[in-house]
Parts: structure tokens; C-alpha cells; sequence
């Protein structure tokens, strides 16, 4: 186990040097260079020589890479040239609300899909099972965007239960927080529960058919009980997996889900830096994110071996 | 040889209806979308406009069909990336099973795993600027890896075969075999994932436009649409939820005409999900 852990540090290692290599290139490639760039056209020179020394591009390709990287590992992710404050002060503030709009979405995502498939895969070929499929075929072609437009239009334009957008911060109280969060976990959620929900059932449906369920079944199991106590465990491995990578769609979906509902996350952040040209958090965020999708890859990775002891020995 | 899937004959049937559509935009269209008439802003739904005008008094039903043109360029040049790249690929790393380029390919697609396209869009829109091209670029990049897997995966288990053995005995190069043998017979599966990047690229660029990373003004295109729309939601519903409804149609259209092909084209698959 431990040397599986150790390949899968190294890979996630490698991954994460490689990546920033690229990301620091393309930020690199920028039409000119990324001072006049992020000025524009009318800057006087001498501005540009200032923001040029002030974000270190006198120096060699190397030694700007591993400057940036060295002030990462430190926390120091350099500072916005638009807000005048920290990167990673900025970060820190976002990240309070794009994670927990994942993570809410991740398990409304799983609570609705776990259960769900089982339904269909329990009442296969029936009525239930039938609806569920094509509820989940539609639900896969929503855009979540579009999704969350009618969520406001509903919820927070007819209804009024909910605010259409904003997020009073968490001093407001965690039920305020989660309630601005709700509209836009629930567009995030639903696309990725209709894809859950098919591979639970088509997983379940796999497992059921094994000979061990047979032999469970043999012994005088009902077929709830054998479900429950052996087919279960097993069919929920290829879900674990799943839900992991959803984590990174969640996490790129909330870019877009935040600027519906104008809510403050990395999102909005990394949008309006584009239009601002502040490549300094440009840079970092996308970093970051990349970062955040490689490790959970990793932590599922993990997780997986642990639950499977088939894939440990395979390492 | 069982009858069609009925979810092939629905499916198609959608995809074909925005195709046509598409295609016709370029030839006729009700009206012109380029010419902004504000006299006739925001009418409903009518005899004279079949879906309505939006706030600069655009035909509705006109825009769809030229952003209809937009989203099926966009996605299919996206998947001819992913495919021209990804399967020579994936091909050359089942050929090589197991050898450094193997490993490195697909290393390097794990790595393209690791940024969402969306980011990967962020990046090149950054770096580039917002553009239709950079979109295709973004979308097309992210399939790459996928159809290397599909290539890598349907490859190997064919290259276990008897027939492939006889091949390589009578003297064939790994490349001719790959290319004379092995394509062929993992086509049906290319075909299958082509429908589904297809889909899930028209819903790519449905987001990438509608954040204003995608197609430009005055190209009309679904998600701009919406991103127009969102701003008189409370007066005008009706203009978010028209291309909201197009991209479902549209990607719901190709999804059941990949579930159709899959189960034709594979009787396995046919059999275990029966």
C-alpha cells in the first residue's frame, strides 16, 4: 500500500510541475510582453518599466518561473496589480465561497443520485426506472447555467423564496450563507446527479449479476438484503470514482454558476481579472484550481485502493 | 438484424432538424440578424415572427438558426481536433503497449485531465484574447486525451486477435496494421464517443459564449443569447428560456442518437443493457 502511495505522490508530483510549466508559458506567450499587455496601449513607457520591474521581468525565463513558483509554496502568490492587495489574500477570501458551493453541490449531487439509481436499477425495466432514464437524459442536456436561469426565474422572480443572486458573507450567519448558496448548488448539482444516478444504476445492475449475489441469494437472502449487504458496497467503487471527478467539474461549473448569481468566488474573480488584464491572478487562480483537481484525482486514487485491495496489488 | 432503436430515430431526427437549419441560415434566413430594427423591439411571438423579436428587434427564430451554425461549427471542428490528434495517438500507444511512448502519451493526457476545459478556455482567452477559434481550440484540446483513451482501449484488445497475429507474420508494419486493421475495426466505437463530444462541446461552447469567452458580437450565438437575455429576466422570460431550449433539443437530440449507435453498433453492450 505504501508503495502505491508513494508512485501516486510522485505522479501527482511530476503532474503538478509539469502543469505549472505550462501555465507559466502560456501566461508567458502573451502578444508583447505581459507589462504593455496588461496596461494596454496608451501606457507611457516608463509605466511599463516600472510594472515590468515590479513584476520581476527583467530577470531569465527560469529564474521569473521559479521565483513564482518559490513565492507559491510560501503563500506568496504575488500581488494583483488592479486591487493593489495580496493574491493570496484575495484567494483566501473567494475560496470561501466557491468551496463551499462545490462541496454543497458535491453531496445535494450524491444524495439525490445514490438513491435514485438504486431505484432504477432495482425496478429494472418498470415504470420507475423508465422515468428515472429519461428524467436523467434531460438532465445531462441542461446547460447549468441555463438551468440556474430558470432556478431565479422561478424561486427567486415568482416565488420569492429565494434572493436572485449576491451572498451576504458568512457574518450574516451560516443559514443566510447557505441560503444565497442554495439556487446555485442546485444548478450545479442536478446535471451532475442525472450522470451519478446512470452510473449507480448501471454499476448496481453490474454487481447484481455477479455470482456471489447468487450465492447470496442461494443461501436465502432476499434479494434487498443480498443488495444491501454485498451489492451495494461493491457497486458504490465505480461511483466513489465519479463523484471525485465531478469534484472538478463542480469546481470549473461554479466559475460559471457564480457569475449568474453574482456571487463573490474565484469565478467572478478570475473573469474580472481577465477583462482587467491582471494576469498576476489570472495566473495564480487557474494555478490553483489546477492544483485542487490533481490532488482530489490523487486523494481518490487513494481512497480507491483502500476500498479495492485488487488495485493495490495491480500497482 | 434487429430493428433501429427507437432513441436513434428521435435522436437523428433532432440533430438533423438543427442541422438543416444551420446549413439553411447560410442560404435564407427569416430575417436578416445583422440589421437591428428597434420599432419592432420585444414583440411576442406572432404569424410575422414565429418566435418573437428580442430587445434590438432581432427575429428570434433567425438568430437560433445562424447560432445554430455557430455551435455545430464550433463542436465539430473541436471533435475533428480531438479525433485528427487523439487517435493516431491512442493507436500508437496500444501498438507500442507498455514502452516509454505509451507511458508518456498518456501521462500527457492525464495532465490535459487535470484542467477542466473551462480553464484551459480561461487560459488561452487570457493569453489570446476572446475569440470563436480560441474556443474550438479549448474544447478541441480537452478531446484530445478522450478520444486517445477511447483509441488506446479499443486498440489493444484488438490487437490480441488472431488476424492482427497473421498480419504482423506476413510482414505488415506496426503502422500499416494499425492503420489497415486496427481503425477499422474500432470505428464503431470512435463514431459512438464523436456523438458525445459533440454534444457535450455544443454544451462547451454554450458557456464559454455565454461568459463572453466564445464567439464575439455581432456572430449570433446560443450562449451569448442567454447572456443577453438574463439581463430582462424579469421582464422578458421568454428571450432565456428560446436558445435555453435549443441547446437541450439539440444536445438531448445527439445523447440518444449516441445511446442508439451504441447499442447498434455493439451487440454486447446490446445485451447487458437489455
Amino acid at each position: 500500500m505504501l508503495r502505491y502511495i508513494l508512485i501516486r505522490a510522485l505522479s501527482l508530483g511530476l503532474s503538478l510541475v509539469v502543469a505549472s510549466w505550462v501555465i507559466f508559458a502560456m501566461i508567458e506567450v502573451v502578444p508583447g510582453d505581459p507589462a504593455s499587455f496588461m496596461l494596454g496601449l496608451n501606457a507611457q513607457p516608463d509605466t511599463v518599466a516600472a510594472l515590468r520591474a515590479e513584476l520581476g521581468l527583467n530577470g531569465s525565463f527560469l529564474t521569473r518561473y521559479l521565483g513564482w513558483i518559490g513565492g507559491m509554496l510560501s503563500g506568496d502568490f504575488g500581488t494583483s496589480y488592479t486591487y493593489r492587495v495580496a493574491v493570496s489574500e484575495l484567494v483566501l477570501e473567494r475560496v470561501q465561497v466557491s468551496l463551499p458551493l462545490a462541496l454543497y453541490a458535491l453531496i445535494l449531487s450524491t444524495l439525490i443520485a445514490v438513491p435514485v439509481g438504486m431505484i432504477a436499477a432495482s425496478r429494472r425495466g418498470g415504470m420507475a426506472d423508465f422515468g428515472i432514464m429519461g428524467a436523467t437524459q434531460l438532465g445531462v442536456a441542461v446547460p447549468n447555467f441555463w438551468f440556474a436561469m430558470l432556478l431565479v426565474l422561478v424561486f427567486a422572480i415568482q416565488l420569492r423564496w429565494f434572493s436572485a443572486g449576491g451572498f451576504p458573507g458568512w457574518d450574516a450567519g451560516l443559514f443566510a450563507g447557505f441560503k444565497a448558496l442554495t439556487l446555485p448548488a442546485i444548478a450545479l448539482a442536478l446535471p451532475q446527479a442525472s450522470i451519478l444516478a446512470r452510473i449507480m444504476r448501471s454499476s448496481l445492475l453490474e454487481t447484481l449479476h455477479q455470482d456471489y449475489i447468487r450465492t447470496a441469494r442461494a443461501k436465502g437472502l432476499s434479494m434487498g438484503q443480498a443488495t444491501r449487504r454485498h451489492a451495494l458496497r461493491n457497486a458504490l467503487i465505480p461511483v466513489l470514482t465519479i463523484i471525485g471527478l465531478q469534484f472538478s467539474f463542480l469546481l470549473a461549473g461554479a466559475i460559471i454558476i457564480e457569475n449568474v448569481f453574482f456571487l463573490p468566488g474565484l469565478g467572478r474573480l478570475i473573469f474580472q481579472a481577465i477583462t482587467q488584464r491582471d494576469l498576476v491572478v489570472v495566473e495564480s487562480v487557474v494555478m490553483l484550481l489546477v492544483f485542487a483537481v490533481i490532488l482530489v484525482t490523487f486523494l481518490v486514487d487513494i481512497t480507491y485502493a483502500l476500498v479495492d485491495p485488487r488495485l493495490r496489488r495491480r500497482a | 438484424m434487429s430493428r433501429l432503436p427507437p432513441q436513434l430515430w428521435v435522436g437523428a431526427g433532432l440533430s438533423a432538424l438543427f442541422l438543416t437549419a444551420a446549413l439553411l441560415s447560410f442560404l435564407w434566413t427569416p430575417y436578416d440578424v445583422e440589421v437591428l430594427n428597434i420599432a419592432s423591439k420585444l414583440r411576442p411571438p406572432s404569424v410575422e415572427f414565429w418566435l418573437g423579436t428580442d430587445h434590438f428587434g432581432r427575429d428570434m427564430l433567425s438568430m437560433l438558426m445562424v447560432g445554430a451554425r455557430t455551435s455545430i461549427a464550433v463542436a465539430v471542428i473541436a471533435v475533428g481536433i480531438g479525433i485528427c490528434i487523439g487517435v493516431p495517438l491512442g493507436l500508437a500507444a496500444a501498438a507500442r503497449r507498455g514502452s516509454w511512448l505509451d507511458e508518456l502519451i498518456m501521462r500527457g493526457n492525464d495532465l490535459i485531465f487535470a484542467f477542466p476545459s473551462l480553464v484551459i478556455a480561461i487560459l488561452i482567452t487570457a493569453t489570446f484574447g476572446p475569440s470563436a477559434t480560441n474556443a474550438i481550440l479549448a474544447i478541441g484540446i480537452f478531446n484530445i486525451p478522450v478520444f486517445a483513451r477511447v483509441a488506446r482501449g479499443g486498440a489493444m484488445s484488438i490487437w490480441t486477435l488472431d488476424f492482427i497475429m497473421a498480419a504482423r507474420v506476413s510482414g505488415k508494419s506496426i503502422t500499416r496494421i494499425s492503420a489497415e486493421h486496427i481503425l477499422p475495426n474500432i470505428a464503431n466505437l470512435l463514431i459512438v464517443q464523436g456523438t458525445i463530444q459533440f454534444s457535450l462541446g455544443i454544451l462547451a461552447e454554450a458557456g464559454l459564449s455565454y461568459v463572453g469567452l466564445g464567439a464575439q458580437p455581432p456572430t449570433p450565438s446560443w450562449g451569448r443569447m442567454l447572456a443577453d437575455a438574463q439581463t430582462m429576466i424579469y421582464t422578458t422570460p421568454r428571450l432565456a428560456i428560446t436558445p435555453g431550449l435549443a441547446i437541450v433539443m439539440m444536445v438531448l437530440g445527439l445523447n440518444l442518437m449516441g445511446d442508439g449507435l451504441r447499442d447498434l453498433l455493439d451487440p454486447r453492450i446490446r445485451r447487458t443493457r437489455a
